[in-house]
């Protein structure tokens, strides 16, 4: 993979942590508005997957999926704002968090509630772009605990069935809120259950950014050459809890530690300082520009205007 | 589409005789015709069948399977993938093949579908139709009109014709609709009514209710199959001297609200009724705005009628129990105008 390529991950993993980390410090300190979703840990999945996208797919990520949000070009001013309830947030104040940062200019659509409703909707659009014949992908995510839900199989059937140009991630974060795998499933092998439906399936490390790259984009590519659905494993770690206010004290101690060894920002990190693709000094000054460019958009959001009660039933009907 | 098919088209401006169902399909077929992005999708549509009730025949051998997509059983996965397929511009027709069984696509039909242009300003433009309705021996997962569900769904539009030529104009009307609309077609009047439907284009625009009968005494306001029942409980009571008005919602969401509340006024006296149970079904909430809205203009107590508070039965003694129809709508009018 050419090294700029390779350096423009980081950038987009370090904003998207550098986010994170600032908003669950919002939040903490009592700044925030309502909860909220961290997706620390999740960062090679969902901006290795944004950067595969190509600039015709579409995709709707979910609640752990900031960075494919910011790669898509939906700017943090306007994710900030949504999360503070501002009318100058993605859904003008009308859907809180990740939920509803959506953009169909950008080929974004917002966070689907409930999980895995994400599913059929992205088939949808997959099936709008087999319908008039365009070279194009549908995109989207599910947790490993979406995946024992209804729509998941229903999804899948009909995905195969008509070998439609559709990718799912399945980021396998070990726990459905506080159930652990083992509680969910009999047997959690995620590309046994997708290959039955006849779709393509794919294993693929989580937090090594490069992979995921790689693999979304060989499945994006075959998806829209005709070659049908692909179904990749992602497998992470959720290493907060399942929103802001869940201390996920039922995550042990030992398997959080296993994977803060495995962080996927601070291993591409040392992989592009080892194999010399950039510089500390590049890297350091990456950490910079996305501590700046938080900040601003923090400061952005902050300081808009809230929504004007008068708007309440705008947009109820198109 | 400039090709018809060899069909033959009567001129715009004279009607013929349809039955509900040919009046249904006759609006889905002009707007395929018209509307490269309309498409037909749910369960047996396709292929020579035509789906359970016949609506849909033929039209997978004039616009081909991608136009009239054959779908496995999974009214959830596939109510979800048109919302989808909505999002980027198409116009899905899904069928329900029973009204019953949209409960196993509530989800994405309240949750999202209904929410999508509030939240991230998306139009969704589906239509469900949903073939509703009992009184013909069904039992209750083949009888129920559900639509009070959707009624309180902020986002959605609902309608039910009576006629076949509103089954036309609502059809198309919503099919061109750019949210989400649930059609419920009454599936007692299938085959059973015929009459006079306008050729060519004809659209009924959403929220218009229309006035079946003038009268002078007692206002009954219905929708659905349940029209025909009040039309022939109005001829009953004439006999014994009471003018009925007769009040076709067609459109449940949005309501006509003026057409609603001058009817209601200009009697003083009001029955609303329907085949759905009446607990919290849209009859309370049409006589909750009649009593806010028109209250001085009642000379007696709003009277509300509708199906028991039970699952619909199947056996005739108890599903006629059940249900309201043209003697019990008589009753309800005799009493009320003698208050």
């Amino acid at each position: 993979m050419d090294e700029p390529t390779q350096i423009e991950m980081y950038a987009w993993m370090k904003l998207t942590r550098t986010f994170d980390e600032q908003m669950v410090a919002m939040w903490k300190q009592g700044r925030g508005l309502g909860g909220t979703f961290s997706g620390r840990g999740h960062e090679a999945i969902s901006v290795g997957a944004g950067m595969a996208l190509g600039p015709d797919d579409v995709v709707a990520p979910m609640h752990r999926d900031l960075g494919t949000y910011l790669v898509r070009g939906m700017r943090p001013e306007r994710i900030f704002g949504n999360m503070l309830g501002k009318a100058t947030g993605a859904s003008r104040g009308r859907d809180a968090n990740l939920h509803g940062v959506g953009d169909l200019d950008l080929g974004i659509i917002g966070f689907i509630s409930h999980l895995p409703q994400s599913l059929p909707t992205t088939l949808g659009v997959a099936m709008a772009f087999k319908y008039r014949d365009e070279p194009r992908a549908a995109m989207t995510f599910v947790g490993d605990g979406g995946t024992t839900s209804g729509a998941f199989h229903e999804t899948l059937n009909m995905a195969g069935l008509w070998q439609a140009p559709f990718v799912l991630v399945i980021e396998n974060n070990q726990y459905a809120y506080s159930t652990p795998l083992d509680q969910q499933m009999h047997s959690p092998n995620f590309s046994e259950r997708a290959s039955v439906y006849g779709i393509t399936t794919v294993t693929v490390d989580g937090n090594a950014v490069i992979d995921v790259f790689e693999t979304c984009a060989e499945a994006l590519e075959r998806a829209r050459m005709g070659g049908g659905p692909t179904v990749i494993e992602a497998t992470t770690m959720r290493m907060l809890g399942h929103a802001i206010h869940d201390g996920a004290e039922y995550v042990p101690a030992g398997l959080l530690e296993e994977w803060e060894r495995r962080d996927p920002v601070t291993n591409h990190r040392k992989h592009l300082l080892e194999s010399d693709v950039a510089s500390e000094a590049t890297l350091d000054q990456l950490d910079a520009t996305a501590r700046e460019r938080i900040a601003a958009a923090i400061a952005d959001a902050e300081g808009a205007p809230m929504p004007d009660p008068d708007t309440l039933g705008d947009g109820v009907y198109a | 589409m400039s090709d018809n098919f060899g069909f033959t088209e009567t001129p715009a401006s004279s009607g013929r005789e349809l039955t509900y169902l040919e009046a249904i399909a006759e609006a889905i077929r002009l707007e395929m015709e018209r509307d490269e992005n309309v498409l037909v999708m749910g369960e047996d549509v396709g292929g020579g069948f035509g789906g359970a009730f016949k609506v849909t025949k033929g039209l997978a051998e004039r616009f081909g399977d991608r136009r009239v997509l054959n779908t496995p059983i999974a009214e959830l996965g596939f109510t979800g993938m048109a919302s989808g397929m909505a999002l980027m511009g198409l116009r899905p027709i899904i069928e329900m093949q029973f009204a019953d069984f949209i409960s196993t696509a509530f989800d994405s039909i309240v949750q999202f579908a209904s929410t999508a242009h509030y939240r991230m300003d998306a139009a969704v433009p589906w239509v469900i139709r949903a073939p509703s309705d009992g009184g013909i021996r069904s039992g209750p997962f083949h009888s129920q009109n559900p639509e009070a569900w959707f009624v309180h769904t902020p986002g959605l539009k609902v309608v039910a014709p009576a006629t076949p030529a509103d089954a036309k104009g609502l059809l198309t009307a919503a099919i061109r609709d750019d949210n989400p609309v649930i059609y419920f077609e009454a599936k007692p009047l299938y085959r059973s009514l015929k009459s006079t439907v306008p050729a060519g284009e004809h659209v009924v625009p959403l929220g218009s209710a229309v006035i079946r009968r003038h009268g002078t005494d007692v206002t009954v306001i219905s929708y659905g199959s349940m029209v025909h029942q009040v039309s022939a409980a109005a001829e009953a009571v004439e006999a014994d001297g009471i003018s009925t008005m007769v009040v076709d919602l067609r459109s449940l969401k949005p309501l006509d609200v003026e057409t609603i509340l001058e009817a209601a006024a200009s009697t003083g006296k009001v029955v609303v009724t329907h085949a759905a149970n009446r607990m919290a079904g849209v009859g309370a909430e049409i006589a909750a705005l009649i009593a806010e809205e028109a209250f001085e203009s009642l000379d007696g107590p709003i009277v509300r009628m509708g199906g028991a508070d039970t699952p619909v039965p199947f056996s005739p003694p108890l599903e006629d129990a059940y249900r309201p129809d043209a003697a019990k709508i008589a009753g309800a009018i005799r009493e009320l105008a003698a208050w």
